[in-house]
């Protein structure tokens, strides 16, 4: 058994500033993360961000990655990284069991930070598991990680900032959005990417779903059909579209599983994307020493996810025993911070979220 | 719709015309269809399915998504070999 004071599960944005904070304030720490290479899902967005200097706006997603990941990279002798190890087991001994290039192997913590992130909602229609189905963030692994097309004429569901910006990604790399549909009666992102798109000559359906996909041995064909305003499909509606894809885009649920199964409090908030741990205002979840951030915590945008990381690392070791020297000072900073990321339109409906999660608003 | 061509649980190939027919017989908890049909316990342990079978089930009993119960999760995240386990057992004492 490896002791450590403090686990990281999780390398993209949360985890790599929860992992930097706490460098800077003198902890130690094994960051893990499943996947090949840290970043998360920044290493797939060729966008730039919009928001603030402070959470790397006007920067694209990929570069954020690497300047998250120079940060983490400078302290060597405190940040141990695991790649390629996937976190299989939390037990609420504070054990977590990892299996690491086909080694099953086990850490005794005494804090742990879990910076899971989310995973993709799906939809349930006819003939949903054809070849040429993909999530968005499929969608987004081939084209901007390997350089892949996924196919040649695509329809896009969902309007969220997702879909909006994967179906430009997509027209980038010479694939013809043919359309996009969205259930709701608006469109979810932000109107300046829909617009560009509007431009470009997509047309964007609201009220309007998946029907179902035709095809053989892949997609050949997508059905969609409008809505009402209560949800329910119009007969007579139909549209029939030749496609060899479909890309679905329909939102992100908090990946829990590990705070489920160690037993933390949770609660279902819809409108932070699903099943979501009851946590304090310092990211503590009901068990002693067991933290959360970024989507795990409830779906927000990458900046978000960078910020909550900053303040979990700084909280889980101060509690260890090591106070970042600027700690109350950085504390005040960050959650100014979120404040101001949940401000406005687009953020009514995670404040909404979070007062249901517990009436704190900095969650 | 043919509901049969509605897959649920991907890794289980569970369709929605399964889980309809549990819901028919009075089985509308996650963890009765899932003790039947093995929903949820594939490579991805709910991850994809979870979510479409708590919106079947809010849908029969006319009842608030939140309200729906949610499966318990028990570790292991994903497949582990059992030889992966007796080697690290190994290097525990």
């Amino acid at each position: 058994m490896i002791s450590k004071d403090l686990v990281i599960i999780g390398g993209g944005p949360a985890g790599l500033c929860a992992a930097r904070m706490a460098a800077e304030a003198g902890q130690s720490a094994i960051l893990i993360d499943r996947n090949a290479k840290l970043g998360g899902q920044l290493i797939k967005q060729t966008h730039m961000f919009f928001g603030s200097e402070k959470q790397y706006a006007k920067t694209r997603g990929i570069d954020i990655a690497k300047k998250l990941l120079d940060d983490v990279g400078s302290y060597p002798e405190l940040i141990e990284v695991w790649e390629d190890a996937t976190v299989v087991g939390l037990y609420p001994d504070k054990v977590i069991t990892v299996l690491k290039q086909e080694k099953y192997l086990k850490i005794q913590a005494k804090a742990i930070i879990v910076a899971t992130g989310a995973s993709e909602k799906v939809l349930a229609f006819e003939n949903n598991d054809l070849p040429g189905i993909y999530g968005a963030g499929a969608v987004q692994t081939l084209m901007n990680v390997y350089g892949v097309k996924p196919g040649n004429k695509i329809i896009m569901v969902g309007s969220g900032n997702i879909g909006l910006i994967v179906s430009y990604q997509l027209m980038q790399a010479g694939v013809e959005v043919v359309s996009l549909v969205e259930a709701s009666p608006n469109i979810g992102g932000y109107k300046v990417h829909a617009a560009k798109l509007r431009r470009y000559g997509v047309e964007i359906n609201t009220s309007c779903t998946i029907k179902k996909a035709i095809g053989k041995e892949a997609v050949e064909k997508v059905v969609t059909i409008k809505l009402d305003e209560n949800w329910n499909e119009i007969p007579g509606t139909e549209k029939t579209y030749e496609v060899d894809a479909i890309c679905i885009a329909v939102g992100l649920t908090p990946l829990t599983s590990l705070l489920s199964m160690i037993g933390c409090e949770m609660k279902y908030i819809s409108e932070l994307g699903g099943l979501v741990p009851v946590t304090n205002k310092y990211h503590e979840t009901s068990i002693d020493n067991i933290y959360v951030c970024g989507d795990s915590s409830g779906i927000e945008e990458a900046s978000s996810a960078i910020v909550e990381g900053y303040l979990t690392g700084l909280i889980a070791s101060s509690k260890l025993g090591k106070k970042h020297p600027k700690f109350a000072e950085l504390v005040d900073d960050f959650q100014s911070q979120l404040e101001n990321l949940r401000n406005g339109p687009f953020g009514a409906k995670i404040r909404q979220g979070l007062k249901k999660l517990g009436g704190s608003v900095d969650a | 719709m043919n509901k049969k061509a509605v897959i649920i649980c991907r890794c289980e190939d569970v369709t929605l015309q399964d889980i309809h027919d549990l819901l028919e017989q009075g089985y509308t908890s996650f963890e009765e269809i899932k003790r039947i049909l093995r929903v949820g316990m594939g490579p991805c342990q709910g991850n994809t399915c979870g979510q479409l079978v708590q919106r079947e089930i809010s849908k029969y009993l006319k009842i608030k998504l939140e309200d729906v119960k949610t499966q318990k999760v028990r570790p292991l995240t994903t497949g582990v070999k059992l030889n992966s386990i007796k080697e690290g057992a190994k290097n525990e004492s």
